[in-house]
């Protein structure tokens, strides 16, 4: 049996998605910006992909821009949106913990003479709306947070931070990295004042190399990758339509099913939340020096009150590499929380450190993520897994 | 290390001249210089055929189409059409056995005065002439040239000096030398300067070693040394799935593969260690694992050494580096092995190994961060002066099960071919 449980790294294409995308390269293959009849076809395509996405979150179709996937979508929100608004200031506040996509181009930007301010989070993942307030500036352009954390699945307070942020000055640019969060929550950047929202094809069964930037009528932006002008001279390059068009279809399909895959998420979690627990509760407590932890930790919210698709869950005197791979061996595909080696001390992940993990649980800590299509046997295919393997792992434990 | 040889003083580079017939593009044959192999007496033909089949294989990667030939106690790369100079220097740079490599501009014995103007175009388009100091060196194999070879360098000299007015001769130190080869057949080599190769020997003369290949810095460089004295390569290397991964396999395949360009194809032994280790992990002392579990990689490296006709052992080893490379250590280790086991690295510190995996390009895959097997159940204070009488002690707690699992971790061998 196989058990792909790591649908927050990528998903599996639709069937349907294939299709379209076939079709866009193998018929259909004009490109837009041409004048004749093949150029018109091809345009249909992203306009229907545009239509489809902003239905999706409730925003005009002129606001949807596509691009290369989430990273570009990030790195264009916030240098684009720094660019714009540098006569007005200086100062960007994001989260300690966002994905490298978002901490890597508020670097650059800080080597350009911008600030940024970090905000912390409590040990369930989440920032404080006391400290996003009182870090807000005069000279504050762009405040960046994610909606949804790829590691612990811990949902940030978005819509209060967009309208505290809206209340101090209309001016600030928000953007929100909705990667992880798109197609899981609801989320509507009108009503959560979001000027600026990336998301990626990838995570919701569409294509790679496609994804989107929503930005709002009202924000502007400098372009990052300038040429011939298409989608208003603001993403330009020839269009890719089959990544768009796939990316449409995967859209279309995964609010189709929204509600229904909601609640089978929130089932899966369940399972697996109580499944691990069961299992952390047969086994023996560590004792590493003076510390006793528990065999099994589990670090996401239970219910709504976390991503209903992800459980990171840290397993005490187990090297997250050497359980990921000894599952891999049984056809169960999972992510661990931080890349840590033994003998090397590589940057291990932020969210944990932020949530203040100590070193046993960081470099123990594994992510299960579903897909609308995970089943129920899978999830207790990789338990069942987990019951066997545990033991035998800890046995040769290292501490 | 390898030294140039000591009248190399023309070390600047060739200009360049993407032209037709000029620049590099004149150059349509090597001249092969071996050192250390000319002096083997009677196998001296065996070296050679050794170093011409390995200069073929070299070049078989390369755009081109070469002809690789012995003629008079030299030897000769033709390449016919077009060729990528840098590249076709490349390849020959990484076969060893070659001390120097010479592009060569052929021309017709057509008289002393052609070869004078053949020598002015040679220069013409290989140098930008200022004022530097030159000498002419005439080595005159056609014996029947009519004039001397001392005599030639004295004409040839004129006229440079001549056509050049800002250069001057310097029979000692010459910032160029002008190499003219008057050849048995009639015709004529002119060449100036001399590329230096790997040196070393050409691999396949001295037989072939098992090299214990990890994913670390140190035993790609040591089968690297290995290679350079004509020792063909096989590898082994120890798997520890779940405990390593994919990757760092596929890394290692990756090191050998770096490797392949100076030892020629290697035979890689993938042995799964796992159930070894554990069983290690389970019965014996937790400081004496890394010796223990050293000892049978040795063992089950040699069972695969003797069984594919490997001649020694070789590691990437140097004393005191870990714990497990102290001199205790090592003999311990050393002791389970019938075979000689090779260490090029013994006396060699972290720096100079670097230096060589950098040179070689086996850094950058070598730190990739994976996870290899002994890094993996490291005891906190491993023991660093091993009794070996009590490392024989715990491994006799290991006689129930022991001889079983090394059968069946040989048995699961997998060998991958690279190349």
């Amino acid at each position: 049996m196989e058990a792909y449980l790591d649908n927050s790294a990528t998903t599996r294409c639709l069937e349907s998605v294939k299709e379209i995308v076939v079709k866009t390269m193998m018929e259909d293959y004009g490109n837009p910006s041409s004048k004749h009849m093949k150029g018109v076809e091809a345009e249909r395509y992203l306009k229907d992909a545009r239509e489809i996405i902003a239905k999706s979150l409730k925003v005009n179709e002129k606001e949807i821009y596509f691009t290369s996937g989430g990273t570009e979508s990030n790195n264009w929100a916030l240098i684009g949106g720094a660019y714009a608004k540098r006569r007005a200031g200086k100062h960007l506040i994001t989260t300690a913990v966002e994905h490298a996509a978002v901490l890597m181009p508020m670097q650059f930007l800080q080597e350009q003479g911008y600030e940024i301010t970090f905000l912390p989070v409590d040990e369930k993942g989440h920032i404080s709306l006391e400290d996003l307030e009182r870090a807000i500036r005069e000279d504050t352009i762009l405040v960046s947070m994610m909606m949804v954390n790829n590691e612990i699945g811990a949902i940030e307070p978005v819509a209060e931070a967009g309208a505290l942020i809206k209340k101090k000055n209309p001016d600030i640019l928000f953007h929100v990295d909705a990667i992880q969060a798109y197609g899981k929550l609801p989320i509507y950047p009108k009503k959560m004042n979001i000027d600026l929202l990336s998301v990626s094809g990838h995570k919701i069964h569409g294509p790679k190399g496609s994804g989107f930037l929503y930005v709002s009528d009202r924000a502007h932006i400098k372009p990052l990758i300038y040429g011939g002008g298409q989608q208003k001279g603001m993403r330009s390059g020839t269009d890719n339509v089959p990544g768009a068009a796939g990316l449409g279809e995967a859209a279309k399909q995964t609010f189709a099913h929204f509600e229904e895959s909601h609640a089978h998420f929130l089932e899966l979690k369940q399972r697996m939340i109580d499944g691990l627990e069961q299992i952390g509760s047969e086994l023996e407590v560590l004792r590493a020096g003076k510390k006793e932890y528990p065999a099994v930790i589990v670090n996401s919210q239970r219910g709504e009150a976390g991503a209903p698709h992800i459980v990171s869950a840290s397993f005490p005197g187990v090297r997250s590499e050497v359980l990921l791979h000894a599952l891999e061996e049984k056809g169960i595909y999972v992510s661990s929380g931080s890349a840590c080696s033994s003998n090397k001390k590589l940057p291990v992940s932020t969210v944990l450190k932020e949530i203040h993990l100590e070193q046993p649980l960081l470099e123990s800590t594994l992510r299960f993520s579903f897909s609308r299509f995970t089943t129920e046997e899978e999830v207790e295919y990789a338990l069942s897994a987990l019951r066997e393997l545990l033991p035998v792992l800890r046995k040769y434990a290292r501490h | 290390m390898y030294m140039y040889p000591a009248k190399q003083r023309n070390t600047e580079k060739y200009r360049e001249i993407q032209e037709e017939g000029k620049g590099l593009h004149m150059f349509k044959t090597f001249l092969i210089k071996y050192g250390e192999i000319a002096i083997k007496g009677k196998n001296r033909h065996l070296f050679e055929d050794a170093l011409v089949r390995q200069i073929r294989h070299a070049l078989k990667k390369c755009d081109g189409t070469f002809t690789v030939y012995k003629e008079q106690g030299r030897i000769f790369v033709d390449c016919e059409g077009e060729y990528d100079y840098e590249e076709t220097v490349g390849h020959l740079q990484h076969v060893f056995g070659i001390v120097g490599i010479c592009p060569v501009m052929q021309a017709e014995d057509k008289g002393i005065e052609a070869l004078g103007d053949d020598v002015l175009t040679f220069l013409k388009n290989v140098y930008d002439l200022e004022h530097q100091t030159f000498k002419v060196h005439t080595r005159r194999a056609n014996k029947r040239y009519p004039i001397e070879s001392m005599e030639v360098n004295a004409i040839l000299g004129e006229r440079i000096l001549k056509e050049f007015p800002g250069l001057k001769v310097d029979v000692h130190h010459p910032e160029i030398m002008v190499y003219v080869e008057l050849r048995e057949s009639g015709k004529i080599f002119i060449y100036s300067k001399i590329i230096p190769g790997p040196g070393g020997m050409p691999v396949g003369t001295n037989g072939k070693a098992m090299l214990l290949l990890s994913g670390g810095i140190d035993s790609p460089v040591a089968g690297y040394m290995i290679c350079k004295r004509g020792v063909k390569l096989d590898a082994t290397y120890f798997h520890a799935p779940p405990y390593t991964s994919e990757r760092a396999k596929q890394k290692v395949v990756d090191l050998a593969r770096k490797l392949t360009p100076y030892a020629g194809p290697i035979n890689l032994h993938v042995v799964n260690f796992t159930d070894i280790q554990l069983y290690i992990y389970e019965k014996c002392p937790h400081d004496e694992l890394t010796i223990i579990m050293r000892r049978y990689m040795m063992r089950i490296a040699e069972h695969f050494a003797k069984e594919t006709g490997s001649l020694a052992l070789v590691t990437g080893e140097s004393i005191g580096q870990v714990a497990s490379q102290t001199m205790q250590s090592l003999a311990a280790t050393n002791a389970v092995c019938e075979m000689p086991v090779f260490r090029p690295l013994i006396g060699f510190d972290k720096q100079e190994i670097i230096d060589i995996s950098e040179k070689i390009d086996t850094y950058e895959t070598s730190i990739l961060p994976y996870e290899d097997c002994c890094t993996i159940f490291v005891a906190k204070h491993p023991v660093t002066k091993p009794n070996i009488h009590i490392i024989e002690a715990s491994e006799r707690k290991l006689d129930e099960k022991i001889d079983e699992l090394v059968k069946t971790a040989i048995e699961t061998t997998e060998t991958i071919w690279v190349e």
